[in-house]
């Protein structure tokens, strides 16, 4: 009897020393990040970083204005197409659990969800750089909004799936038609979610860098036109740490912090309207 | 005695490989109460969710024989499904409010079907919460959203919901089943106000209730309709050994 009980406490205790040092192994890396970027960009951070142009090679100052709006411009055309196009194959694959054409859609979100990024690159300078023989801000957005296709279709479909049937049945019993019952009560329902999903995506995409290089390229002057080249904080920050000008490895410090900041309020905005709309949506 | 509103002749119901109601006939009269009364897992729901064709929307699920309403065959090749699920009002037995406000919920129906004026719709909604014996609880949070509601109240705003949208038919299944008392007698007593404008189908396991509110009681007993009558001879002087076991309590 004591011998059980001793074993088992003892095991007890082993599994609850594993569980904290698994804590320690997952927050640690994610602390000292956040403590590296904090410290050597906080300090580089001022205005001129948001406000001014990148100065020419080896002169001190400037800052990455152009490469703030290209990272917003570049992440809006990805929204832009990858959000609705997403949300719609999502709807169907809950809708048409079965059909063909779900099998391959699911099949492929899978796929693609796990190619590496900098092919997406590769695959979107083919399509779209090399015909017209010029990087374009086109380019760069479309190659993000392949990166968050998967991931949008896969959360619409999942949290679609999720909605109970009464509620479905109950705006048909109103006489609803599918469709309707679709965009005005099941939608909704699983808005949370989906929003949820595509802040995730936005997230992961504000920060990839690879994909750009083939196809946004990147631009030292200031640019909204989608068919020229474009900055991004994230090729700004790569091509300054690779640089050897003790200003520009500042700055990209300097940008490493802003680029943290931006997911970090992406990650909370995406909490408050989740609980904003959850209190509407659930019991 | 007039046409029956809705006639009902050899139905048989199928999920999948397994048969659930087995050639159901009977006749709900017009602007009457009928309840369906029977052991759970009978056949009830299935029942009713054909009248609509609710059952529609499950897969592998199908049904054969003949239901008519007004003489129109509902299971007909150009039946608008839409356009009588319009006339058809349903009650689910779990109550289903929408992810929205209650006021919302409640012009769902009017929303769908075309809407209206603001004020049209504030009258139709408050005269619906009304009947349904709920607006004195909610005129003062109309906006705010309906699952923050009780389960009670979520269900009379389900009945709000069907009212709103005025169907000629009202298919209510077990609707007072997570209510209390006094909301129970306010269903009932709307009940008996509605049914001399609808034809109404109600599903319940309450004895007493199925006695109170219809004139006519259907007993199910697994997917067959066992008996059929007025609701006092069903009660009183039952025809058959098995209605009579049921509704006294002496079944099982
Ligand atoms: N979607 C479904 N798929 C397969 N079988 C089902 C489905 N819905 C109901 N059934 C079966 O059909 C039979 C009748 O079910 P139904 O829901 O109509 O019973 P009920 O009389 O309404 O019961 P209760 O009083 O418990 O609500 C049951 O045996 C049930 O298991
Ligand atoms: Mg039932």
């Amino acid at each position: 009897m004591t011998s059980t009980s001793l074993r088992r406490r003892l095991v007890s205790r082993a599994a609850e020393a594993f569980c904290a040092v698994s804590v320690v192994i997952a927050l640690l890396p994610l602390a000292l990040i956040l403590f590296y970027v904090v410290k050597e960009g906080i300090g580089a951070l001022n205005a001129d970083f948001f406000t001014k142009m990148p100065k020419p090679v080896g002169e001190a100052g400037g800052g990455m204005a152009n490469a703030i709006a290209g990272t917003l411009i570049l992440i809006a055309i990805a929204a832009g197409f990858a959000v609705p196009a997403g949300v719609i194959c999502g709807i169907h694959l809950s809708e048409y659990p079965k059909s063909a054409f779900s099998t391959i859609v699911r099949f492929a979100a899978d796929v693609l969800n796990g190619v590496p990024s900098i092919v997406v690159g590769i695959f979107v300078y083919g399509i779209l750089v090399l015909p017209v023989k010029r990087f374009s801000a086109l380019s760069g957005g479309v190659a993000l909004g392949i990166l968050m296709l998967p991931i949008v279709i896969r959360t619409t479909e999942e949290l679609l799936r999720l909605v109970p049937a009464g509620l479905r049945e109950g705006a048909l019993a109103l006489g609803a038609t599918r469709s309707r019952a679709i965009f005005t009560v099941i939608l909704p329902a699983a808005l949370p979610g989906i929003l949820t999903g595509i802040l995730v995506a936005l997230a992961r995409v504000a920060g990839e860098t690879a994909p750009l290089l083939f196809t946004a390229f990147n631009n030292r002057y200031w640019s909204t036109s989608l068919t020229q080249p474009i900055a991004s904080l994230t090729v700004q920050v790569f091509t300054y740490a690779i640089s050897p000008y003790e200003d520009w490895h500042r700055q990209a410090w300097a940008g490493a912090f802003l680029l943290v900041m931006m997911i970090l309020v992406l990650s909370i905005a995406a909490r408050l309207a989740v609980r904003r709309l959850e209190r509407m949506n659930r019991p | 005695m007039n046409e029956p509103k809705i006639h009902v002749k050899d139905f048989d119901f199928f999920y999948g490989a397994s048969k659930v109601l087995h050639g159901i006939s009977m006749d709900i009269p017009d602007r009457q109460v009928t309840a369906l009364i029977g052991p759970s897992g009978c056949g009830k729901s299935t029942f009713v969710r054909s009248i609509n064709r609710m059952n529609d929307i499950i897969p592998d699920a199908r049904g054969t024989g003949t239901i008519l309403i007004d003489g129109k065959n509902v299971y007909g090749r150009d039946t608008d499904v839409v356009a009588l699920r319009r006339r058809v009002g349903m009650v689910f037995q779990k109550s289903n409010p929408f992810p929205k406000s209650i006021f919302e919920n409640v012009a769902y129906g009017l929303r769908i079907n075309g809407g209206g004026s603001k004020r049209e719709m504030a009258e139709i909604v408050e005269r619906s919460l009304r009947r349904a014996a709920l607006w004195e609880e909610v005129k003062d949070r109309l906006h705010s959203s309906a699952f923050a509601l009780s389960g009670g109240q979520q269900q009379r705003l389900c009945i709000a919901r069907a009212l709103a949208v005025d169907p000629e038919i009202l298919l209510m299944d077990e609707p007072a089943s997570a209510l209390d008392p006094i909301a129970t007698t306010k269903i009932e007593e709307l009940i008996y106000e509605l049914k001399s404008n609808y034809t109404i189908v109600i599903v319940t396991h309450n004895m007493q209730q199925a006695a109170r509110v219809s004139d006519k009681t259907a007993f199910f007993m697994m997917g067959r309709l066992v008996e059929l009558g007025d609701t006092k001879t069903m009660f009183m002087t039952p025809k058959e050994k098995m209605t009579e076991d049921y509704v006294t309590g002496r079944f099982g």
